[in-house]
């Protein structure tokens, strides 16, 4: 039986006070939010912070805003997030993304926040710890080594959120507060391409709101490679955001996920069809473009030859759906689920 | 270090002195001897732990026991009012939808949730709403109709 190691608990009701809490000792105090990352985490003691400081009582961080565009609360659990009209109509590709994270369960506990700040994971990581001790610990965690590449210099643990790459094809930006202030970033600059490292975020810093920009004349699509139907992370993802002109693409961000530390943007690919109608051989040629640049390393689930293929696939599918290609029965086949959610029954705490 | 916790479990209000660092499932099957709730893979990966919290679907491995505090928990133990299984109970043990039973309380405490919901919903939405939900003996195909069968039955 595996029991969370002993922490001191912190519920702040405001973000003034849960910064502060965190500012007392950043180094050894993490965040709680769903806790379907950190409390695994906790139990395989990869993460053991003294103090986790739980958001769960700022109810300001659990809202969806109008604005230009909408504002995402980092505490709207991915349930909330999917049973929103708003989402579904004009961020399918969010929507899809969401849709497709782990279980109806962990989406009614997990947040847009902590979706966004997931640990990068990795098959010598995602262990318990006996397990790791038995092979000897790695660098991510007690160890010195990287056991993917053992002459790497640097952790490639996989980032593996699913609405990451989707919303920072969005173009969407992240507000993080300390008690030294405010600041708002890209998505895309949140993080880094190191498995250990894989947030900009200080530690001392709060994740705060999601912004995503009106989606007038955008469409988007997120196409995810898993295991198994039910529910898997993933190990290859597309995520396709463009606005259109007619039939010509003014402008258009592809982004892969799961086969880089970081979310992939893939700017060469997205440059060939930029100015472009979208022509299978126009879309073929990007979505190799794209697979390019995708490194995929041998510490997920699946064959990494094949995965680096399958952003190849993907890729293409994502640039078909934006198109208006019915994709239904290949993402039936992909997905083998229907994504039936509906907007609204989904209750959210 | 022990905390107060003070809550609401199947419907009677619980007041209980448990250790910081335990989770809901400890705490329903450890303090307060609901053991109907099940304890399997711990990680979020099963089910079997599966609890209403305010009539959520939850799992109650991945939930903090002080994070309960003033919320409504509905455990397997609660189906069943004055003596009466839920329909969903009685469907199961009618169509063979339990073998060796371990998911089955995490199964129908979600499909409970789902059918409160939606009086009727469709086969494939059966299945996705139970996708969190491993059973590793019936093949899934009687507990699917288990469900169908409790949607028609009267309330
Ligand atoms: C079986 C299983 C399957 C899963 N499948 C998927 C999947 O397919 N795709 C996927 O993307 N995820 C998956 N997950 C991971 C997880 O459930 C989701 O990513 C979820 O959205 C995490 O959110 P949370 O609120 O539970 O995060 P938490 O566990 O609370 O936090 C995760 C991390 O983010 C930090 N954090 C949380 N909130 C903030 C904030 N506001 N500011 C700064 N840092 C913050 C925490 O300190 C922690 O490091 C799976 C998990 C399990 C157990
Ligand atoms: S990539 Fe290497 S260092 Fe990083 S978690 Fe895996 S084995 Fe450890
Ligand atoms: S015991 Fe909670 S999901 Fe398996
Ligand atoms: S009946 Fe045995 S696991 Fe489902």
């Amino acid at each position: 039986m595996m029991r969370l190691p002993g922490f001191r608990y912190r519920a702040p009701r405001t973000i003034g006070e849960a910064a502060a809490w965190l500012a007392e000792n950043p180094a050894n105090t993490m965040l709680l939010a769903g806790g379907t990352d950190l409390l695994p985490n906790m139990k395989r003691r990869q993460q053991t912070p003294s103090t986790v400081v739980a958001l769960r009582g700022i109810t300001s961080l659990s809202e969806i805003h109008n604005g230009d565009g909408l504002a995402i609360g980092s505490g709207v659990t991915l349930s909330h997030l999917i049973g929103d009209a708003r989402v579904r109509q004009s961020y399918p590709g969010l929507w899809q993304a969401a849709a497709q994270v782990a279980t109806p369960h962990l989406r009614n506990m997990g947040t847009v926040g902590g979706n966004l700040c997931l640990d990068t994971r990795c098959t010598y990581y995602d262990q318990n710890y006996e397990w790791r001790k038995s092979i000897d610990f790695c660098m991510k965690r007690d160890g010195k080594i990287c056991w993917v590449a053992t002459s790497s210099p640097k952790c490639l643990a996989v980032s593996s959120t699913d609405t990451a790459p989707m919303l920072q094809a969005l173009g969407a930006t992240v507000t993080l507060v300390s008690i030294r202030g405010e600041r708002i970033v890209p998505v895309a600059e949140l993080f880094a391409n190191d498995g250990m490292r894989y947030l900009t975020r200080q530690p001392d810093e709060i994740v705060t709101s999601i912004r995503v920009p009106a989606a007038t004349g955008w469409r988007s699509a997120y196409w995810k490679l898993r295991r198994r139907g039910a529910f898997d992370f993933p190990v290859a993802a597309a995520a396709v955001a463009a606005r259109f002109d007619g039939a010509r693409v003014v402008d258009l961000r592809i982004v892969l996920g799961a086969v880089s530390s970081r979310p992939l943007s893939a700017d060469r690919a997205a440059a060939l069809l930029t100015g472009q109608d979208l022509s299978d051989e126009l879309i073929e040629s990007a979505a190799v473009a794209a697979a390019g640049i995708a490194k995929p390393m041998d510490n997920t689930d699946f064959e990494l030859v094949w995965r680096k293929k399958m952003v190849r696939s993907l890729v293409s599918h994502a640039l078909h759906e934006i198109r208006g290609d019915d994709m239904r029965a290949r993402r039936h086949q992909l997905a083998r689920q229907e994504l039936l959610i509906p907007a609204s029954a989904s209750a959210a705490r | 270090m022990k905390v107060r916790l003070k809550c609401t479990v199947n419907q009677e209000p619980v007041e209980v002195l448990a250790d910081d660092y335990k989770t809901l499932l400890e705490v329903l099957r450890e303090d307060l001897q609901l053991t109907g709730t099940k304890h399997g893979c711990e990680l979020g990966e099963c089910g079997a732990c599966a609890v209403l919290v305010d009539g959520t679907p939850v799992l109650s491995c991945l939930v903090l026991a002080v994070e309960s505090e003033g919320r409504r928990i509905t455990t397997v133990e609660g189906l069943a009012a004055d003596g009466r299984l839920h329909p969903l109970q009685k469907c199961f043990a009618d169509l063979g939808a339990a073998q060796c039973g371990y998911c089955t309380p995490g199964i129908l405490i979600t499909a409970k949730a789902l059918l409160d919901a939606e009086p009727n919903p469709s086969r494939a939405r059966i299945c996705e709403a139970l996708s969190g939900n491993l059973c590793r003996c019936t093949g899934y195909l009687q507990i699917v109709e288990a469900v169908e069968a409790a949607a028609k039955a009267p309330r």
